[in-house]
């Protein structure tokens, strides 16, 4: 199912949520909705589950306008981020809700919603639960029954508002696998919303970055992280050292820092450098010393915390192998290979 | 300074009031409850059962089970049960206004509802027989339908019904206000109507506290005196009630006969009241 959402508006109050949001969402595809909190990304799922009405816009699920359809005859699947489970109903029978509340003829059979919730059971991994009560179960396996219930009814699309933030950090890793695999094996189209931009990165297949209530960039992980649109995005998706400064002729300077600006117009700028995008240098053109303050081992990297000699923090990445012979206190001379800036 | 060694670890096995707990203090305060209890509660009720025991077996149930005694515990236990069902249907809906909209004046509603807890049972008594007799305001307008409601059995439902109101309204507010709106939503999304909703997902949610105030105010019903007397015309046979027909024994100073009658009563009460105990526990266990 195509997901179209054009120029969607809504505010509560005075307070804009969505100012004008335009997307696409790809038949089978794994969007993320990115943002930080009261960006958006939460009232752009429950506009798109019915769950919330925009004021302008249009939402079209497969050409065909659905803005103002109620949440139960739209056939979404919503998965909430506290579950929502039915307190005083069985696994079993949260699974089959959305199956026994059908009318007449689109109502299987008792022996056909029995089998779906085996299925069901079977491929959220909770095989022999199916008589737990709710309250029986741990936070994943809570997450893993509302998922198994939104998928029951054969959701034209999979919407979840931040399914997994409310469990630790182990259980969390484990579910976003799984959730990619369900997917996978599913096919249905999946939106979810996150704060965490490693979730996002990580699980999407585009991720759609939100802020103030309209898109800032949407794009593969790797387009977003390597070609931010604005300093917006790469400030937020993926660690950086932003350097406030000013350009003058293709040049971005700040302090005793120099880069290369081609095409960002004169005047205020911040650039941003990732940690790994700085690197160690021999002394002379474009390298600058840095004072090591910290060393932390960060898998494959040593991520170093020192500042230059103007004082200015900055946080690098090097790499492990071949070891460092340096220590903190220590000075070491280092050149930016990249950066991205923007005129503020 | 002393050392360890001077203090060998012993095994010492303490008493249940003298275990050490996180959360001290259940000696005391389980002290204190049975003092309370026994107190104000349990001894009374043993000394009526003493005075009822006084008498023979035959006297016993010639006087519990006279045909007077009989039709005034048929009006006490049906009026109260009948005054709690209608309690707990619009006990239900004002607190579902209450948690759910916002309206003018909601605050005045709030305390408005707690009137019954406070106001003295005999002033309520008189306004609402001044208000259900045939000249008053209410008892006028059904007047012409041929309903007459003070002075009758449906008088004795309308004071209970008075009395009772906020013991739903109170029990069943904050399950609802804690019900979240997420469960309706998803609910919502998964395809159901709002009319299944409320039956598959709100109520069964409620059921518990629903049934609890409930029993609360059909208890309360039972044991009603003050607003009863006023309005029910006190008929015998026909609109006395239990309570007051121990009244009128003690005056007659037939001490015995009304001890007979509320032993029968509390033994009444105690059996319905742990009975729908019973379906609570039982609702709750499935929640």
């Amino acid at each position: 199912m195509t997901i179209s959402i054009q120029s969607v508006a809504k505010s509560f109050g005075r307070f804009p949520a969505l100012n004008g949001v335009s997307l696409e969402i790809a038949d089978g595809e794994l969007l993320a909705l990115l943002g930080p909190s009261g960006s958006g990304k939460t009232t752009l799922l429950r506009a798109i589950a019915g769950l919330e009405f925009p004021e302008s816009g249009q939402i079209l699920f497969d050409g065909q306008d659905m803005t103002q359809v109620s949440a139960a005859d739209r056939r979404v699947g919503f998965v909430f981020q506290q579950y929502a489970l039915f307190r005083h109903m069985s696994v079993a029978r949260n699974i089959a809700f959305g199956l026994e509340v059908r009318k007449g003829a689109d109502r299987p059979s008792k022996a056909a919603i029995q089998a779906r919730v085996e299925e069901l059971l079977k491929l959220v991994e909770l095989d022999g639960l199916g008589g737990r009560y709710p309250s029986q179960l741990s936070g994943g396996q809570r997450q893993r029954v509302a998922l198994a219930r939104a998928l029951a009814v054969d959701p034209s699309v999979l919407l979840l508002d931040e399914p997994f933030g409310a469990l630790d950090a182990t259980v969390r890793k484990s579910l976003r696998k799984e959730l990619r695999r369900i997917h996978d094996a599913t096919g249905v189209t999946t939106i979810f919303v996150t704060h965490d931009q490693e979730e996002a990165l990580e699980l999407a297949d585009r991720v759609a970055i939100l802020n103030l209530g309209v898109i800032q960039q949407v794009g593969t992980p790797s387009e977003v992280h390597d070609a931010p649109a604005n300093a917006f995005v790469c400030g937020f998706v993926g660690e950086a050292n932003r350097l406030e400064g000013e350009v003058r002729g293709g040049r971005f300077r700040s302090g005793d820092i120099e880069l290369a600006s081609p095409g960002v117009a004169d005047g205020a700028a911040t650039a941003f450098i990732r940690p790994h995008e700085l690197t160690r240098a021999a002394a002379g053109a474009g390298a600058f010393a840095l004072t090591v303050e910290r060393i932390t081992p960060q898998g494959p990297v040593l991520h170093v915390e020192g500042r230059t000699a103007d004082g200015r923090r900055l946080e690098a990445a090097f790499a492990r192998a071949g070891g460092l012979g340096f220590q903190p206190g220590d000075q070491v001379q280092v050149a930016v290979e990249r950066a991205h800036i923007f005129s503020a | 300074m002393t050392s360890i060694a001077d203090h060998p670890p012993v095994a010492v096995r303490r008493p249940l009031f003298r275990r050490r707990s996180a959360i001290p203090g259940f000696g005391l305060t389980l002290g204190v409850t049975l003092a309370i209890l026994s107190t104000v509660v349990l001894i009374p009720l043993f000394a009526v059962a003493l005075k009822a025991g006084q008498q023979s077996p035959a006297e016993f149930l010639a006087d519990a089970f006279s045909q007077r005694a009989l039709a005034a515990y048929r009006l006490s236990f049906g009026a109260a049960f009948i005054a709690a069902a209608v309690n707990a249907l619009f006990g239900l809906i004002t607190a579902w206004a209450l948690v759910r909209y916002e309206f003018p004046f909601k605050g005045l509603v709030n305390a408005i509802i707690d009137l019954p807890f406070a106001l003295p049972t005999a002033v309520a008594g008189i306004a609402l027989a001044s208000l259900y007799a045939e000249n008053g305001w209410v008892g006028a307008l059904v007047k012409p339908l041929g309903w007459k409601i003070a002075y009758t059995p449906l008088g004795v439902v309308v004071a209970l019904a008075f009395i009772g109101l906020p013991f739903v309204v109170r029990t069943v507010e904050p399950v609802l206000r804690d019900l979240s709106a997420d469960v309706e939503e998803a609910a919502a999304s998964l395809g159901a109507n709002r009319l299944q909703t409320l039956t598959r997902v709100i109520l069964p949610a409620l059921m518990p506290a629903w049934l609890t105030g409930f029993a609360l105010a059909f208890a309360r019903g039972i044991g009603e005196y003050g607003s009863v007397i006023f309005i029910a015309g006190n008929m015998p046979y026909k609109s006395e009630i239990a309570p007051l027909l121990i009244i009128i024994e003690l005056e007659e100073y037939k001490y015995a006969g009304a001890a007979a009658i509320a032993v029968t009563m509390l033994g009444a009460s105690f059996l319905m009241l742990f009975v729908i105990n019973l379906i609570q526990a039982w609702a709750r266990r499935r929640g």
